[in-house]
This record gives C-alpha cells, structure tokens and sequence, in this order.
C-alpha cells in the first residue's frame, strides 16, 4: 500500500539558511509519526512543504499518493492541519466556526450540521458550542481546532505542537483523543519538543537536528542507537566484585554505579541472569527493576552530542 | 460524504458569502455608513436649498442635486470623491493580513480551495458592499429630491444618476483593489492602511502638482504657440488620469452635467458647429467616458493580478 507521507531530498533554504535538508520522509497509514527536535529544527517547515503552504527548494513530496504543489486540492481534501498557534475567527461561535470550514469543503446543510453536532460532542465543547470564540480558553481552542480539522473527515492529519500551552490534565486528555483518532484508522503526524508525550502516543519517532533527520525509528531502537543499549536494568545489591560478575554476563553492555545501585545496559532483558551472577557472587540481592530508556534520555543524549559539536 | 471536484472557483461562493455577512456586520461598517449617509443627506439638502429657486427652468434639475456645491460644503459628487476611496480601504486594508493576524490563513488555506478563490471572494464581497452602499445612497437622494422640489426625475436623469453610481463603484473598487494589494504586501494591518492612505493622499494632494511639472519638462512652451501649449495641457492631462480621482471627476462630470462637451482642452476651432449650452445626448456622454471607464477597470485588474502574484507564492506561517 501507498504510504501516506513520503519525500525524498526535501529541501527548503531561506536565502543561505538550510531549515530542511535533503530529508527522505515515509510515514505509513494508521501510523502515529512524530516529529521531535529542538527549536528551530525545521519541524514547522517540512509540515508547510507537505501542504503546499510553502514551496519545497527542491526534492519531492508525495503525501496520500498526491502533490502538493501541483494537486493542491486533492491533498488538502484528505488532509487535516492544526498550525502550532491556530486561530479562529473570534466574533463568531465554535459552531459557526466549524460551519464555514464545513463549508469550504463542500459539506452544508444538515449533513454538515450532523457532523459539526457529533465533533463538538467528541471533543466535550457542546455546552460552549454557542458562544463567540472569543470567549473560549486555551484548551478549548484546541480542542476546537481538532474538531475543525475533523470536520472533512481526513485520512492524515498533521498536528503542530499541539500541546502547546495546555496544562498537564488537559494535554493528557488531548493526547488520548489523538490515540482514539489512531484506533479509528488515521495516520497522524506530530511534531513537538515535548518528550514524554511524543513517546506516549507515537509508534515512531523522527530525530530533527538543524534541518536534517537522520535518526528514526521506534523508541527502543532509537535507544539502543543512540544509548547502545536498549535494556537498563537497576541492580539493587551489596556485595564484593559485583560489577565485574555482571559485566561478564554475555549481552551486557555496560554496568556503572548509581548511588548504592548499579545499572547494567544489556542488549535484552537479563535480569534472571543477573540475579543467578550476584548470588553465586555471594552478593545480597534487594531488588532487579528493569526500565527502558525514555525518548527524554535518548533525546539529551542525542542533541547533547550537539551541542559538544557545535562548542 | 459528496465532494464537489475542485475547479478554480471551488470554495468561492463561500468565502464571498462569509465575507460579505462579515462586512455587514462590522463596526467599521456601521461608521462609514453612518459617515457616508450623513454627508449625502447634508449636501442634497443644502444644494435643494440652492436651486429651489431655479424649479421648472432646469430640465436636469434632480441631476444638479448631486453636483451643485453651496459655500462652505462641496457637492455631492465632491465629497463622495473622498468617501468613497476611504470606504474602499477601509473594506480592503486588512482583508489578508488581518487573517494573518488572526492566524486564520493556515487554516483556511488548508481547506480544499484555491489561494485566488479567497482572494476573489473578499474582492467580491468587498465590491458588493460597496455597491450596496452606492444604492442605498442613491435611493436617499432621489427621495429626498422628489420630497423637497416636489418634481420627479426623468427617465434620462435616472439613467445619468444610474450610469453615475456605476462609475462611482469603480472609483471605489479601484481603492478596494489597491487596499487588498495592500493587504497581501504588508503583514501589518496597520502598515497597510497608512500605505492605501499614503497612496490616495499622493494621488489626491501631490498628483496634480507632480502631473504639472512633468508635462512642462515633456512639452514645454518655448515659443508660446497655440498649439505647444495645448500639447502641454493635453500632456498635463493624459498624466493627470493616472490618478483615479482625475477619473472620477470627468465622469462625474459627462455623466451629471449633459451640457458638456469634451474632457479637457479643446481648440475653439474643434468647438465650430457645435451650439453651446445644448446638452449633450446620454449615448455621446457615454461613449466620451468610455476610456475613464476602462481605465478605472484596468486598474483593478493590474492591482489585483499584482496581488494575487505576491499572495499565490506567499509562504503562510501561521
Ligand atoms: N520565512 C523565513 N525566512 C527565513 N528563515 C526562516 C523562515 N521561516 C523559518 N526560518 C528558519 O528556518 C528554520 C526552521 O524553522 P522551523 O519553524 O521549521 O523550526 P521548528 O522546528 O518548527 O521550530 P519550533 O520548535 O521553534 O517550532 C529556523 O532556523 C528558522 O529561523
Ligand atoms: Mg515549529
């Protein structure tokens, strides 16, 4: 099957300023995709190539099997886009709102009206359905703008740092509202800085840095890419030679001291392993606790690396 | 779910739509309007107060309503020569940028329609109103005539009025146009319409003078002939008509006062054989405007091309 994002060498400079570079992007349908990277990666860029807001410099973009630029039409009429500050036109009701979108995709009368009910609904703003936009909070205009890119009834949608200025219960809450899009079968793409989210809901990750992204993947592979292993097992023990025993382990990477515990990177889950080693060490086990790494270390890990380049 | 196939137009009966209930509905509106109704009411009021005394004499009697002047207050037509490029901007100057501002644009231009299509729609909606505006104003001054000199307008002066209002609404459109250009050129609401403004007030204030210079420097007077000054004049003119305002008032002129015969200089002997004073018929005032015309709407349709050039390849960031 058709990918539902595909580019290949997408490029966009600014006069000298390279913000995307030669990028070969492959988001598949039903997939979530994120987009991570620093400020100023390039993220927004590439999302305004895939829609035809801005054109590329050179390369290609395929997104649903279309052009952007040269079938701009057939592109936005699958395609959803929440912009990272989405506005509204605050004199008119989130209704009305959802009505003119409803409008410009060529849905009206009491089809449109059905679905604008059922959107509103979804996303809990019934009761502030009726009143000026103006009125509405921040999260409420988000949840507005997922509603208003719902309206066509996409197969992608592309959602920039949609959690921006949300408090914690209400981007958890936006975040399952995107899982359910997922279970419905839509292909997401999401581009953000924020770690623990990104990791929550998406199936891959793409790793921006200066406009070129050359990490993807899962997060465990991302990991064991960047971090070398995928495993962290905290090994809670006293006891003599210890480390020496655990690193002996085949499929041990590496094993450092934390505080009173070590931490052992494996390649898989050893922790029966580790546990036989220590006791026959003659060590006294308190405890095995097995975490894989966050995006968040993978993350520091990968720009930190950066940084040190750029000093 | 039914999904009309994209032509070029797809999305431009909504956006028009949206747009036009907008303007309506606007403060910005309601104060021009008001302005606007005000000033027609004053000035036909005081012209009526001028040629009651001429009732039954004048065969265009309802036409003077529009064009005669009593000290301190200009006409009619002269004050709408100034309303109406504000009317205009003010419709215009924030038809892009604002939805810039409002980062309405990413969203809107991520549905399924073309970046002219809402480029269009807004002009039309903006035209619309306009010629709302224009009627509605017409429709006062024609009652107020027929209630203060108790005599009704003929079929020809209705015409006249009529054909004016239409000129008119090119004037307007004209701004409109440059408003909207404006619109797509500055990111700045604000910056934009200090920019239309600045552009009516060079036109209004400095266009005449500059037109001037330009014509003695092209076809000076060196030996004072007849016919080297009346290439100055007509020089003097043909720049003069760059400015729409120039536009309007020779319109306003063919158009409300039948009695003239040409536009600019003329030679007394182009004059033989002509009576003087006899007015001229509703076809041949017609065909003497037509250039002012077509000129107004190629000034809409070059302003607009240059819009929609800048806007079709305008990176939207919200
Ligand atoms: N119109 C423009 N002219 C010049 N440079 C630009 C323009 N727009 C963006 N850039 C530059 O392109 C680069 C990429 O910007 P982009 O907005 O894509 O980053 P981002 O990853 O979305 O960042 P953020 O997380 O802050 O939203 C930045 O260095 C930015 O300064
Ligand atoms: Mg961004």
């Amino acid at each position: 099957m058709m990918a539902a994002i595909e580019t290949q060498d997408l490029t966009k400079r600014y006069r000298s300023l390279v913000a995307v570079d030669r990028l070969n992007l492959r988001v598949e349908r039903g997939e979530v995709f994120g987009l991570l990277g620093p400020n100023g990666s390039g993220k927004t860029t590439t999302i305004l190539m895939l829609l035809g807001l801005t054109e590329p410099t050179a390369g290609q973009v395929r997104v649903l099997g279309r052009d952007p630029v040269r079938e701009p039409l057939a592109v936005k009429r699958r395609v959803g886009y929440l912009p990272d500050t989405v506005g509204f036109y605050d004199e008119l009701t989130g209704r009305e709102n959802l009505r003119y979108t409803a409008a410009l995709n060529g849905l009206t009368g009491r089809r449109a009206e059905e679905r604008i009910q059922a959107l509103l609904e979804q996303m809990g703003l019934l009761e502030a359905a009726d009143r000026p936009v103006r009125t509405y909070s921040r999260g409420m205009k988000q949840r507005l703008g997922l509603a208003d890119i719902l309206v066509k009834d996409p197969e992608l949608i592309i959602l920039d740092e949609p959690t921006l200025g949300l408090d914690p219960a209400a981007a958890h809450e936006f975040l399952e509202l995107i899982g359910r899009l997922k279970n419905q079968g839509l292909t997401v793409l999401l581009a953000s800085h924020l770690l623990e989210q990104v990791q929550r809901v998406c199936d891959r990750v793409g790793l921006f840095r200066k406009g070129r992204m050359d990490l993807v993947g899962t997060v465990p592979e991302l990991a064991r890419r960047v971090l070398g292993g995928a495993y962290r097992i905290r090994v809670e023990a006293e006891g003599e030679g210890l480390r020496e025993a655990m690193a002996a382990v085949p499929g041990v990477l590496h094993v450092r001291p934390e505080g009173s515990a070590w931490v052992v990177e494996a390649e898989s889950d050893l922790r029966p392993a580790l546990a036989r080693v220590v006791v026959q060490a003659g060590g006294r086990l308190f405890g095995l606790e097995l975490g894989t790494p966050g995006l968040d270390e993978v993350y520091r890990a990968y720009y930190g690396e950066v940084q040190h380049d750029a000093a | 779910m039914t999904r009309r196939e994209g032509s070029a137009f797809a999305g431009l009966g909504v956006v028009f739509t949206k747009e036009f209930a907008d303007q309506l509905s606007g403060a910005r509106m309601a104060l021009l309007v008001t302005l606007i109704v005000l000033t027609a009411a004053g000035t036909v009021y005081a012209a009526i107060q001028t040629i009651r005394n001429v009732v039954g004499e004048d065969p265009f009697l309802f036409l003077r309503l529009f064009t005669t002047a009593k000290e301190p207050l200009p006409s009619f037509v002269a004050f709408m020569g100034f309303l109406l490029p504000l009317l205009g901007i003010a419709l215009g100057f924030d038809a892009v940028n604002g939805e810039f501002q409002r980062r309405t644009l990413g969203r809107v231009l991520s549905q399924p329609i073309f970046r002219d299509a809402l480029l269009f729609g807004k002009f039309l909606a903006g035209l619309t109103t306009l010629a709302m505006v224009l009627g509605a104003i017409w429709l006062l001054v024609t009652g107020m005539g027929i209630l203060l000199t108790g005599v009704p307008p003929s079929g020809e002066e209705v015409a006249r009025s009529l054909l004016y209002l239409l000129g008119a609404l090119a004037y307007g459109g004209v701004w409109l146009v440059i408003a909207l250009f404006f619109s797509v050129l500055f990111k700045n609401p604000t910056t934009s319409a200090l920019a239309a403004i600045g552009t009516w007030l060079f036109f209004t204030v400095f266009w005449g003078m500059i037109a001037a210079g330009l014509a003695q420097a092209i076809a000076p007077v060196t030996y004072g002939f007849p016919e080297e000054v009346l290439r100055q004049a007509q020089t003097e003119l043909m720049l003069a008509r760059v400015a729409p305002n120039t536009l309007y008032s020779e319109i306003t002129l063919a158009l409300l006062k039948p009695e003239v015969r040409a536009l600019g200089p003329v030679l007394p002997v182009q004059l033989q054989g002509m009576v003087l004073g006899t007015p001229l018929p509703l076809s041949q005032s017609l065909l003497m405007i037509w250039p002012e015309f077509t000129g107004m709407i190629a000034g809409m349709v070059i302003f607009f091309t240059l819009a929609y050039v800048l806007f079709q390849r305008a990176e939207i960031r919200a």
